[in-house]
Order: structure tokens, then C-alpha cells, then sequence
């Protein structure tokens, strides 16, 4: 294989790996705190420049391969640099999807290209790592370019099923597992690496089309989980330990961020992956603790400020309903005027809010929100008991108290934002269309709720200036 | 199985230990950083595949190794640009103007 062309490693090029590892390490840790966190980032990167750089010692190619891979850098920090520069924070759940593709296409290529270069046959543990990262990386690849359709809205964000998709993707995934055993065993079958590619690159698209927009975040943090590995898996193959760690260092926490997630939604990883949530439109079926005939209470921006203008705390629950509108900086201008009159304001955040998780946070953080007013679910559900005002913006399932109470509910076990335990609870909706799992909330038809219809920003607006005025 | 197989298998295991513990500590508030920044570090496979592009024999390979290249590099400078760019955002209240 192409192990002995890389396997002159000198002791530096070891050390300079160890370093980079470390600052690998460290920069993940930096991330546990807002404070230290973009240094983190930076640390990493830097972990990065000394690996890469350590990794181009003891190569001598040709003049014309030098220009081609200073080309082949040059067009992919350009396009990397723009298109991060350019995202908008909404956006971000597709970026990130869009990065960990190409990060999984590089992973297969550069393991297709091993093997190609494999010129006698017999299984070692080269060839299993290679067609493990080939067929992972193809997977990451195809599944994310289908994520980032769903949340681009290239196509439909609703689950696509159809009769005997199971079988179907069974099927496919035991061709991936037979043409990785054939490749594995004899590296020099072309043919069936071909057919391996493929079949692989079509697994990833039928895995991802059941699957719901709502739960397009676990499946991109899956496919960040898979990408490590596929990565981890090539480190074999090119015989770098630096490449293993990192590879394995983004397995392993994308591994663990997706079961946080699917825990955070009340749902097994398996539901997630294979139940087709959302499929169903959103029909007129009778809700469980909704009373016959009851009715939804609605109120104007004018009283609703008033209100919120002599509570002492209101709390803000933000959804992705307010990314829709673009209504950060409306809020934050709100938390503002409250807090000019001396309430005491804070943002409960649930972890699933948005469209990633964690992505709420960066939503307000851009609208200048300081960190230590963002909440999360445990520490917002310790303060709702003591809350006059809940503002509910453009949320609904992660509010829903059916989560709790109702088992026949599809979000039931669901922890949410107990935000029925505060004094009054005002919700801003567009309407009363139900949110993204197509429940229905009971909370609007409880007496403490009241409901202001509208564009969330103009909502907002109209608050502020009812706030000011009061 | 070698002694230098051996030893990649226990970084591997190692690796897999720490990067679990470390990515425990971090709170839900960054969890979106947190996935882009750890999205940017599988980046590494740049090394690898300057290393396939370098060693690369034919024109199938030759342009399957720029490929490679191009998408890791897209992968790191790209993951690493957004990540700064949203922890650039989070601001603490003396932080603020």
C-alpha cells in the first residue's frame, strides 16, 4: 500500500504530531466555557497548521504536483473562507452539514485512492481500515448533501417514505457490506470498489430521505460522528497517528452530542432514524386536555407591554419561529426596554431550540445578548416558579406540557421548558398552526395564557414601543 | 498484527476516551460551535490527502488526490472561519459597550 511511501517518519514529525494532538485537546476544552472558547478555536487551528505542516516533511514530489496541490489548497481555503464568511446564522445547521460532506467525500477519496494504489492482494488491517473509511465517508458525504437540501429547503423537509423503504435500504446496506468484505479481501478488485462507492453513496441518500426536517440536527451530528470515524479509519491507512486522533477525537464527541440530543428530545436514537416523525400533516385530531369548545385568549400589543413593563421577571422563550421572522435584534431591543424599567429579564433556552442544537445561543449572541442571560432548560426550569411573564417567541413543542402528561402524545417524554408553572404565559404565534411535529399545545387553551398574533418582529416592535410608553 | 498497528489501535482507544470526556464538559449553550469546531478538526484529512496527492501515480489518482485536497482544505479553513466567527459573538456583560 501506500504506507511505505509514508511510513519514513522521523522522530520530529512524531513530536510535532504529539503537539498538535495536545492543542487538538485542549482547544476542545477551551469550548466548555463561553470565556476561553474562541481561544479554544484558535488553538486548535493552530493544532492543525503544525500537523499539516509536520505532515509535508519527508515528501518529495515533482515540481508539477507541488503546483497542483498548492492550487487544489488555494481553491478550498477560498471557498471554505467565503462561504463561512458569507453564512448567515440561520444558516449555520447547513454549513456545518455542508462542511462535514466534504470532509466525509475527502475521507472516501483519499482511501479510494490507496486502495487503487494497492497492487497486490490479501486482507490486512490497511484494506479493512480503507474500505471502512471508502464506505463511511461516501455515506457522511451523500446523507449530508440530502441534509443540507432539507434545510436549504432544496427539497421537501418532510419525511419521504414510501412501501418497503426498509427492505429496500436493507438491501443496499448489505451490498455496502458485502463489497467492503470482496475490496477488503482483495484490494486489487476494482470493479467491486466501484460497485462499493456507489452503493455506499446511495445508502447515504435512502438514510437520510425518511427523516424529518426537525431532526435533521441528529443526523448531522451523526454524520459528524461517522466523518470522525471515517477519518480515524484512513489514519490507518496513510499510517499518520495525528490523523487517527483527530478522527477519533470527533467520532467520539460527535457520537456523544448525538445521544445528548436525542435525549434532549425525549427520543430514542433508533426513533429518530427509522420512524419518519413529521410524515403525518397536521390534522384537526382532537387534542387530549383540551376541553370541548375551549378557546384561545388574545390580547394586544398594548396590554401585553403594560404587563410585561411592571412585572419584576419575565422570562423569554425564543424558538426557531423567531429566526424566521429575523426577530434578534427586535428581542433583544425588548429585554433592553424591560430592563431600562428595572425588570429582571432572561432567556430560557431548550437545547433542541433552532434548528441544531446550541443554535439559539449563537442566534442571540449575534444580536449582542450577553452570554450569562442565556439560560439553559435546567436552569430556566428552576426559575419559571417565581416568573410573572413568560414570553413564548415563535416556539411551541418545546413549551408543550403534553410532553408531560399526555402518553399518546408523539413528543411525550420530551423534557421541556415548564413555562405553565409562571404566573402568566403570552405566546407569539403567526397563528394558531401548530409547530414543526404537528402537535397541538393544550397550554394555549389554559386561562393564564394569552396569545399575540402576528409577525413575531412587528410583535416585538409593538411591545417595545407599549414598554416604553407604559 | 505489528507492533506500529498496535500502537495505532491504542491511540485510537485513547482517543476515543478523551474525546468523549472532554466533549462531556461542554455546556448545551455551545453546542453549535462546539460541532463546527469539532467538524474542522476531522479537517486533518488534508494531511492525508496531501500525502495520497504527493505519492500519486497516473492521472486517476493525480485528480482524484486534488479532489481530496480540495474538499479537505474546504473542510478546515471553512469549519474553523465560521467557528471563530460565532465564538466571536459570545460576549459577557462586561464585554458589551
Amino acid at each position: 500500500m501506500i504506507v511505505a511511501a509514508l511510513s519514513g517518519r522521523t522522530v520530529g514529525v512524531d513530536l510535532a504530531y504529539l503537539v498538535a494532538a495536545a492543542l487538538f485537546i485542549l482547544g476542545l476544552r477551551g469550548l466548555s466555557s463561553p470565556r476561553s472558547a474562541r481561544r479554544g478555536n484558535l488553538t486548535a487551528a493552530a493544532g492543525m497548521v503544525i500537523a499539516i505542516v509536520a505532515s509535508l516533511v519527508g515528501e518529495h514530489p515533482s515540481a508539477g504536483v507541488i503546483g497542483l496541490a498548492l492550487a487544489a489548497v488555494l481553491v478550498g481555503t477560498l471557498v471554505g473562507a467565503i462561504s463561512a464568511r458569507r453564512v448567515r446564522m440561520t444558516a449555520m445547521p447547513q454549513m456545518v452539514a455542508a462542511f462535514n460532506g466534504v470532509g466525509g467525500g475527502a475521507a472516501s477519496t483519499v482511501a479510494i485512492v490507496s486502495v487503487l494504489a494497492t497492487h497486490h492482494g490479501g486482507a490486512s488491517l490497511a484494506s479493512v481500515a480503507s474500505v471502512l473509511s471508502v464506505a463511511i465517508g461516501a455515506i457522511s458525504l451523500a446523507g449530508s448533501a440530502i441534509a443540507f437540501a432539507k434545510l436549504q429547503e432544496l427539497m421537501t423537509g418532510r419525511p419521504i417514505t414510501y412501501g418497503g423503504q426498509q427492505l429496500v435500504n436493507g438491501a443496499v446496506l448489505l451490498v455496502v457490506v458485502v463489497a467492503m468484505a470482496v475490496v477488503a479481501a482483495a484490494p486489487t478488485d476494482h470493479l467491486v470498489l466501484a460497485v462499493l462507492v456507489a452503493a455506499a453513496l446511495v445508502l447515504g441518500v435512502a438514510f437520510v430521505l425518511p427523516i424529518g426536517g426537525a431532526d435533521m440536527p441528529v443526523v448531522i451530528s451523526l454524520l459528524n460522528a461517522f466523518t470522525g470515524l471515517a477519518v480515524a479509519a484512513t489514519g490507518f491507512v496513510v499510517n499518520s497517528t495525528v490523523v487517527i486522533i483527530g478522527g477519533t477525537l470527533v467520532g467520539a464527541s460527535g457520537t456523544l452530542l448525538t445521544k445528548l440530543m436525542s435525549d434532549a428530545m425525549g427520543r430514542s436514537l433508533a426513533n429518530i432514524l427509522f420512524a419518519a416523525v413529521g410524515s403525518a400533516p397536521a390534522g384537526g385530531a382532537a387534542v387530549e386536555g383540551v376541553p370541548e369548545g375551549a378557546t384561545v385568549r388574545s390580547g394586544t400589543a398594548d396590554d401585553i407591554g403594560t404587563m410585561l413593563a411592571y412585572a419584576q421577571k419575565v422570562v423569554i422563550v425564543p424558538g426557531y419561529g423567531l429566526a424566521v421572522a429575523q426577530a434578534q435584534h427586535a428581542v433583544r431591543d425588548l429585554a433592553r426596554a424591560l430592563e431600562a424599567r428595572g425588570v429582571e429579564v432572561s432567556f430560557g433556552i431548550h437545547p433542541v431550540a433552532g434548528r441544531m442544537p446550541g443554535h439559539m445561543n449563537v442566534l442571540l449572541a449575534e444580536a449582542d445578548i450577553p452570554y450569562e442571560q442565556l439560560h439553559d432548560l435546567e436552569q430556566a426550569n428552576e426559575e419559571f416558579r417565581t416568573t410573572d411573564v413568560v414570553l413564548v417567541v415563535g416556539a411551541n413543542d418545546v413549551v408543550n406540557p403534553a410532553a408531560r402528561t399526555q402518553s399518546s402524545s408523539p413528543i411525550y417524554g420530551m423534557p421541556i421548558l415548564n413555562v405553565d408553572e409562571a404566573k402568566t404565559v403570552v405566546f407569539l404565534k403567526r397563528s394558531m398552526r401548530p409547530g414543526f411535529a404537528g402537535v397541538d399545545n393544550p397550554l394555549f387553551y389554559n386561562p393564564k395564557s394569552v396569545m399575540l398574533f402576528g409577525d413575531a418582529k412587528a410583535s416585538l416592535s409593538a411591545l417595545v414601543a407599549a414598554v416604553k410608553a407604559a | 498484527m505489528t507492533a506500529s498497528e498496535l500502537n495505532d489501535l491504542t491511540v485510537l482507544v485513547l482517543g476515543a476516551f478523551i474525546g468523549y470526556e472532554v466533549i462531556s464538559r461542554v455546556p448545551t449553550i455551545l453546542h453549535t460551535p462546539l460541532m463546527s469546531g469539532s467538524n474542522a478538526i476531522h479537517g486533518i484529512i488534508l494531511a492525508g490527502a496531501l500525502g495520497i496527492l504527493f505519492g500519486a501515480h497516473g492521472t486517476l489518482e493525480v485528480t482524484l488526490g486534488v479532489v481530496a485536497v480540495v474538499l479537505a482544505t474546504i473542510n478546515v479553513v471553512g469549519g474553523f472561519v465560521v467557528t471563530d466567527r460565532m465564538l466571536e459573538m459570545f460576549k459577557g456583560r462586561r464585554g458589551q459597550s
